[in-house]
């Protein structure tokens, strides 16, 4: 099994774990076997070890240690929030986000809609049924 | 980021006596957790090079030096002496950093854990940011790299929050990236 991430400049990464978790961020430079230096549009540039990383399939075009601009506008060109959201990974954190966010009377409409769903479902199933036995 | 040595710029003259009305003032930058041991450091170095002590010294300032560029990363080299169980010695070590507080904090954990020398038995010398090309070592030149690219080999996957941290988990975890 041969990797297929690795860290290196440009490497689009999400964040695990403290104060900045569930961000996306560019691993804009390496520091050491520990520690790479990190940068989002978002936040100032700073160091982040690797254990704090999980590094996505995404990487994006950038000298070492592009200045903020250049860096926004790479990740503009390189399309990557968009490329995030329809992958599945970045679908499944959308839905986690979603759930988490709910108040009661959304997981009423749900717990209906499901109802709905499981009925239409049900019908379906019945009508193939009858016309493998009958 | 916090850290665990700051680092101060502390200014200190001998009180004047009739012999003499205006003694020279010396200043040191030096490493320590806090101001008060900023100060003690002080004498403690100015006992060693001229005739005088806290005593019959006084404190003119005492500054805390911040990093100017705590966004680039730099090669810090770092000259030391140290007093290990059979003598004293002088070291020359490299880190790479973000700021120069972090390089001294690497240096007192690391000096602490390959030669089991504590903070007190540790006095830094000088130390300077290096230019890539005159650095001395390997660990330190092998990431002068404009195009580094590693695997992250083993992948400990670990709960994003202590709160969520258990002792016993259903499933072997996974490993790989």
């Amino acid at each position: 099994m041969p990797f297929k991430r690795y860290v290196e400049i440009g490497r689009v990464a999400l964040v695990n774990y403290g104060k900045d978790y569930g961000k996306l961020v560019v691993i804009v430079d390496v520091i050491d076997q520990n520690r790479a230096l990190v940068d989002a549009p978002d936040m100032v540039r700073g160091q982040m070890n690797f254990k704090r990383l999980t590094l996505t399939d995404i990487k994006i075009d950038i000298k070492r240690v592009p200045n903020k601009k250049t860096l926004v506008a790479a990740l503009e060109a390189a399309d990557v929030k968009n490329k995030w959201e329809s992958s599945s990974w970045g679908r499944k954190l959308i839905v986690q986000k979603k759930r988490a966010s709910l108040n009661d009377f959304d997981r009423f409409k749900i717990m209906l809609a499901k109802i709905k769903k499981a009925g239409v479902v049900r019908q379906e199933l019945s009508k193939l049924k009858k016309e493998t036995t009958c | 980021m916090s850290y665990k040595y700051h680092q101060f710029q502390v200014v200190g003259r001998g009180l004047p006596t009739e012999t003499d009305e205006q003694p020279k003032i010396y200043r040191m930058k030096l490493w320590a957790t806090n101001e008060v041991r900023a100060k003690s450091k002080f004498w403690y170095y100015l006992r060693k090079l001229k005739k005088v002590k806290k005593s019959n010294g006084q404190m003119l300032a005492i500054n805390e030096i911040f990093e100017k560029n705590p966004t680039t990363i730099k090669n810090y080299g770092i000259w030391l002496r140290y007093q290990s169980r059979t003598g004293y010695h002088n070291m020359y070590k490299e880190y790479r950093d973000t700021t120069l507080n972090g390089a001294i904090e690497q240096m007192y954990t690391e000096m602490a854990s390959r030669h089991r020398v504590r903070h007190h038995c540790i006095q830094v010398i000088k130390t300077a940011t290096i230019p890539a090309k005159l650095c001395k070592r390997e660990s330190t030149k092998q990431f002068h790299n404009s195009k580094i690219k590693f695997p992250l080999v083993f992948k400990k996957v670990r709960p994003p929050t202590r709160k969520l941290k258990t002792t016993y988990k259903a499933s072997r975890p996974n490993l790989f990236v």
